[in-house]
């Protein structure tokens, strides 16, 4: 598979949200806004891309029977630093995002890519694979946030678009799962057209 | 493709023992970089907030003092400028917010009108709860002034003054009831400042 | 009545699936039918109640004398790892019914992230140790009754005409989002 393959998959044709399923938690729970949505999304991407490029090189040394629990070691590192970092630089996004930020751990985006990708590949496809997968998954949650955002409060990155009264719902809870059942739907199709 | 290393009890051992310790000091190299960053991200906000909140003074005195039932304790941010007393920032927060606790700074005149507020910490809904801030909405500005003496701080569905947030009612609640906690901590300590 | 407050608030008001939107992966996964559902839900239940009471031990009596409560994301998830892992080898052992009964559901737990996050919470929320086992187990509770629910519901979407491109995950997150607004009924009861 090309590096350019490897990496554009992640948008649409494999994308981690819409296609594979993964990583709804804080797909849907960040999502409040497109800025949340991207935050969320680059945090989560950099913890990938950065626990792919790990765990590729030291896979030789690491006995098969500790993989999981070393590449869970390895993805917490990396998710504290985040947390550190972000409380850092960036308090005001932290705390919006809250919780999500230490469960980007259980993520199943990122032991399943550790997994089912950076175990068995070089370093350098590792990072490529990991940068592809982390975009897309902002990219979707970015859309996820935009499309609530829009509908919810008439706004995109906090500009305004829409006067009046808007559908509510679409910033609280339920509009969270609906929203993204129709973007689902509509992924389907293309795929499946393309 | 290097083949799978067997696993022995001793490898295994020995590598979560490497792979732990190894994040454990990367973890408390980052820990010590940003300890200071963080810090002083928290205490900025805080003086900014209570820089807001408060008519222009020169001194500045914290107190921690028990709140109106006795169970907390507040911080009072007690101000003055040539040795006058111009008000006082307290730290207030709630627990009834849609999305949890919410910290808010409020800053009282000595007779005891309410200045004005700064959230400090909330995880309310965006575009909804977080009219709460005055970049947000105008929701705030009904409270420059104020007297809760005779400003019931309860929204009008409740039987108060307050115009709550459209489709935000509980966060209007929430915030009144932060603002009701530092005003009856205020009355109570008044003697000390 | 604390605790009174807590377990209606854990189950309903803020239910753990429904408005925190934790343990979404079990919730659409294990959903297709009733039974698998209620299994999956004293799984998590099990494992949620001892891994908060463990976490909360680790956080009191390690991170907080040492200083190191930046070190809680790696710690709480090792220890959730290691108890999963535990409770398995226990149950095998000790009641292989209950085992059979739980045992496929228990590799999953954990990185059902509802687990690590009631256990992070319960910090935030400063629990201490029995109210936050009361949290715990209710949140378990709200879990499975959201499961439950929508395990009953999608019974009989199987049997209903939906649109080609809405079958599947689509029409089942429109309806847990119809689920998550009746739920909202309950907003403010608390």
């Amino acid at each position: 598979m090309s590096q350019v393959k490897n990496f554009t998959k992640g948008f649409i044709k494999e994308n981690p949200v819409f296609v594979l399923l993964l990583g709804m938690c804080p797909t849907l729970g960040t999502t409040t806004s497109a800025i949340n949505g991207l935050g969320m999304g680059l945090a989560t991407a950099f913890v990938l891309t950065m626990s792919n490029l790990v765990v590729s090189l030291v896979k030789s040394q690491i006995p098969d029977k500790v993989r999981i629990p070393s590449f869970i070691v390895i993805i917490a590192t990396f998710v504290t630093i985040v947390e550190l970092v972000m409380q850092a630089y960036v308090p005001a996004l932290y705390e919006q995002l809250g919780i999500f930020i230490p469960l980007i751990v259980v993520n199943c985006i990122v032991l399943g890519r550790a997994e089912a990708f950076a175990s068995s590949h070089t370093p350098w496809s590792s990072v490529i694979d990991g940068l592809g997968m982390g975009l897309g998954f902002a990219f979707a949650l970015t859309i996820l946030g935009s499309v609530r955002e829009l509908l919810g409060s008439g706004a995109i990155f906090g500009f305004h678009m829409i006067k009046g009264n808007l559908m509510l719902a679409f910033v609280l809870a339920p509009g969270a799962f609906i929203a993204l059942g129709y973007i689902i739907a509509v992924i389907n199709r293309i795929n499946k057209n393309a | 493709m290097a083949s799978k290393k067997e696993s022995s009890f001793i490898n295994m051992v020995l590598t979560l023992f490497v792979v732990t310790a190894i994040a454990a000091l990367a973890l408390g190299a980052v820990y010590v970089v940003t300890k200071k960053p963080i810090e002083l991200a928290n205490k900025q906000k805080q003086e900014d907030a209570i820089k807001k909140v408060l008519p222009d003074f020169d001194t500045l005195k914290v107190m921690n003092l028990p709140d109106a039932s006795g169970k907390d304790t507040l911080q009072f941010n007690v101000a003055s400028k040539d040795g006058q007393l111009v008000g006082v920032a307290i730290k207030t927060y709630t627990d009834k917010g849609f999305g949890g606790r919410i910290d808010v700074m409020v800053g009282f005149y000595p007779n005891g009108s309410i200045c004005n507020t700064a959230v400090l910490q909330m995880k309310e809904t965006p575009g909804l709860g977080t009219n709460l801030e005055h970049k947000n909405s105008d929701f705030p500005n009904q409270f420059e002034g104020k007297n809760p003496a005779t400003y019931k701080l309860k929204v009008k569905k409740d039987g108060g003054d307050v115009d709550a947030i459209t489709a935000a009612t509980i966060s209007s609640r929430a915030f009144c009831d932060a603002l009701q906690r530092a005003y009856d901590a205020f009355e109570k300590q008044k003697g000390k400042f | 009545m604390e605790y009174f407050v807590i377990i209606i608030s854990a189950i309903f008001v803020s239910n753990i699936v429904l408005t925190q939107f934790l343990g979404i992966c079990p919730f659409l996964g294990v959903s297709k039918n009733i039974s698998t559902s209620i299994g999956m839900g004293a799984a998590v239940m099990f494992v949620m109640t001892l891994a908060t009471m463990s976490t909360w031990l680790f956080q009191y009596y390690l991170l907080n004398p040492f200083g190191l409560g930046f070190m809680q994301t790696i710690v709480f998830i090792l220890v959730i790892a290691a108890l999963v892992q535990m409770v398995e080898i226990i149950l095998k052992k000790v009641s292989p019914a209950l085992y059979q009964a739980l045992g496929v559901y228990l590799p999953l737990i954990t990185t059902n992230c509802a687990v690590l996050g009631v256990a992070i919470l319960t910090i935030q929320k400063q629990f201490n140790l029995i109210e936050g086992t009361v949290y715990a187990i209710s949140t378990a509770i709200g879990f499975t009754l959201a499961l439950v629910i929508f395990a009953g519901i999608r019974e009989h979407l199987d049997l209903m005409e939906v649109p080609k491109g809405m079958r599947g995950v689509p029409i089942a997150l429109v309806v847990a989002g119809i689920l998550a607004m009746a739920f909202m009924g309950f907003t403010g009861l608390v």
